[in-house]
């Protein structure tokens, strides 16, 4: 069964560059997402299909402005959370599962250099979502505000809302079974979908009920997202500083709890 | 370089109420192969785990190539590799990549493609993990522990579940690495592969060392001829033609045994002997064949428990 191909085992161990090792890892995470059909259903078509489903029924009742520039902050603001909690979880809680973070954990990549693999691969998928996304969202007549400071403001709340579904997501695939954890990934996204401002203005909630909801995650993304890119604020104080604070609470809490196998 | 290549010491492992290892000791050198044999549940695993910084111990001291598998893991890491028993690689990954993936973390890899086919899973290079068969995921599990060059390998149950020529492709691969200079911690239940891989077993058994030694020291002692033939013969000429201090008995009906009090006398003269004696009577000695103790008897032995427990 195996041919006598010459190969000199004689040791010579030394690891690669660490640059190499991490770049090396983010192009396979990469391209498991991009191959992995129910992830690429999360990421990328069912975001497309609310931005146009939305868009071009008159379902929503959004005001003077046209539907696009309400939507499309908010279907960037969910294809952020799928990519960076939803999918990572899931994906993550297997890859425990089956000993891979493990198996990973033992090679010169180490564990840090693992986890800065998957950031990078999470980021790139999000540039994606982000140009298909907008370009779908400019053939149907988006025109969004905020300029140069605009964009910036948009980079601040997308990174810091990636650190914080990141987090939440290692938090809950560190500590479930990958069974559980794929459960509940499911149900957080469709749950936050529906109370996070994603297709629906959170003012349409019980004004009791508010609070509560703008303070979630995508809440803070999707409201801070619309608030540049549909109304032209520079800064967006509010959610920038509950990003920021579930960022921290959940790398906290991923660092004491999570588990690798 | 002069430190072994594993050094275990009064290891402990518990798990909750249950102790896996209860003070094993051994020590592995730079270049050979160590086998850790014992039957399932014997604290193989945990032991070898252990060794790969994967689990805490409890008690005890371990150093592998003079260092600490935890403390010192950053510097371990290049020069180790690990094959765990199952899994360890995510299943949608294709087999081509991981190896190559595997590759990039290293200075100086083995050459993926080579390795592939040198391992007979060239065809399959592009198959996702899960749609291996069991025995490609664990060549391929192989493949991944010595893509870096090591100078050290744990292989957890290399070649359980393996069809019997992807065995022996197996043990071909380990000799080569023996040869090369990499040293070799291997767990097992086979005791032939054992007996035919190793340079030095460790039999463990309720996580404690039963028998340690050169796998040639612990399988000399009494070798015997046995033949079987119609029961009940009057051997009383046999005996009388063997050399001295030789005597041969029925040990079960028809099962016969020639013993010597010096082992070296078990030799081809003897076979003549024993064939010409049959021949004179007419008798077709069957099985007959010189029997040398083996692993599993030496476990029998040492424990009256059969190996695959």
């Amino acid at each position: 069964m195996s041919s006598t191909t010459p190969l000199d085992f004689t040791p010579r161990p030394k690891a690669a560059p660490v640059v190499r090792r991490v770049l090396a890892q983010a192009g396979l995470e990469l391209r498991l997402l991009l191959r992995n059909g129910e992830q690429l259903l999360l990421t990328l078509v069912i975001p497309v299909l609310l931005l146009v489903g939305f868009s071009i029924v008159p379902i929503l009742d959004a005001g003077t402005a046209s539907r696009v520039d309400f939507l499309a902050p908010g279907v960037l603001a969910l294809a952020t959370m799928s990519t960076a909690f939803t999918g990572q979880a899931i994906s993550t809680g297997f890859e425990r599962r089956y000993g891979v973070l493990k198996r990973l954990g033992a090679t010169p990549l180490t564990r840090l250099g693992l986890l800065a693999a998957k950031t990078l691969a999470v980021l790139v998928i999000q540039l994606l979502q982000a140009v298909l996304i907008s370009t779908v969202a400019f053939l149907l007549g988006w025109s969004p505000q905020g300029g140069a400071v605009g964009v910036l403001s948009v980079v601040l709340l997308m990174v810091l809302a990636t650190a914080a579904f990141s987090a939440l997501a290692l938090l809950m695939a560190g500590t479930l079974r990958a069974e559980a954890t794929l459960a509940a990934a499911n149900l957080v996204y469709v749950i936050l979908l529906g109370l996070g401002g994603v297709v629906f203005p959170v003012d349409l909630f019980p004004p009791a009920l508010l609070p509560f909801v703008e303070a979630l995650p995508i809440t803070a993304l999707s409201t801070g997202l619309r608030t540049v890119l549909a109304e032209g604020a520079a800064m967006p104080l509010g959610p920038v500083l509950v990003l920021l604070a579930w960022s921290v609470v959940g790398a906290a809490l991923a660092g004491r709890f999570f588990r690798w196998e | 370089m002069d430190t072994p290549a594993v050094e275990v010491t009064d290891l402990v492992k518990r798990y909750g109420t249950v102790t896996a290892v209860a003070g094993l000791s051994f020590t592995a050198a730079r270049g050979a192969v160590t086998a850790l044999l014992g039957p399932n549940g014997a604290g193989k695993t945990s032991t070898i785990e252990i060794c790969e910084g994967f689990r805490h111990a409890d008690a005890g001291r371990v150093r592998v190539l003079g260092l600490d598998p935890i403390r010192d893991a950053a510097a371990l890491r290049p020069r180790v590799g690990v094959m765990p028993q199952s899994g360890g690689v995510p299943t949608g990954v294709r087999a081509g990549e991981w190896l190559r993936l595997l590759a990039a973390f290293y200075a100086h890899p083995l050459p993926p493609e080579a390795l592939l086919d040198r391992l007979g899973l060239s065809a399959v290079a592009r198959t996702p993990f899960r749609r291996l068969s069991g025995g490609q995921q664990q060549r391929l599990s192989l493949a991944a522990a010595i893509i870096g060059r090591p100078e050290l390998v744990f292989l957890d149950e290399p070649t359980t579940g393996l069809d019997p020529q992807a065995r022996m492709a197996t043990w071909e691969l380990i000799g080569e690495l023996r040869t090369a200079g990499v040293g070799v911690v291997l767990t097992t239940h086979y005791m032939e592969e054992a007996e035919r891989l190793a340079d030095h077993v460790v039999i463990i058994d309720h996580g404690r060392v039963v028998a340690d030694g050169p796998t040639a020291a612990l399988t000399r002692g009494d070798r015997e001829l046995r033949f079987r033939a119609a029961p009940g013969l009057d051997v009383s000429d046999l005996a009388a033609a063997l050399p001295p201090g030789c005597s041969v008995t029925e040990r079960d009906a028809g099962q016969y045994t020639v013993t010597c009090a010096d082992p070296d006398e078990i030799g081809p003269g003897l076979v003549a002997t024993v064939s010409t004696w049959c021949a004179s009577r007419g008798l077709l000695p069957e099985d007959l064949r010189v029997h040398r103790r083996t692993l599993e008897d030496v476990f029998l032995e040492l424990t009256g428990r059969d190996l695959r427990d």
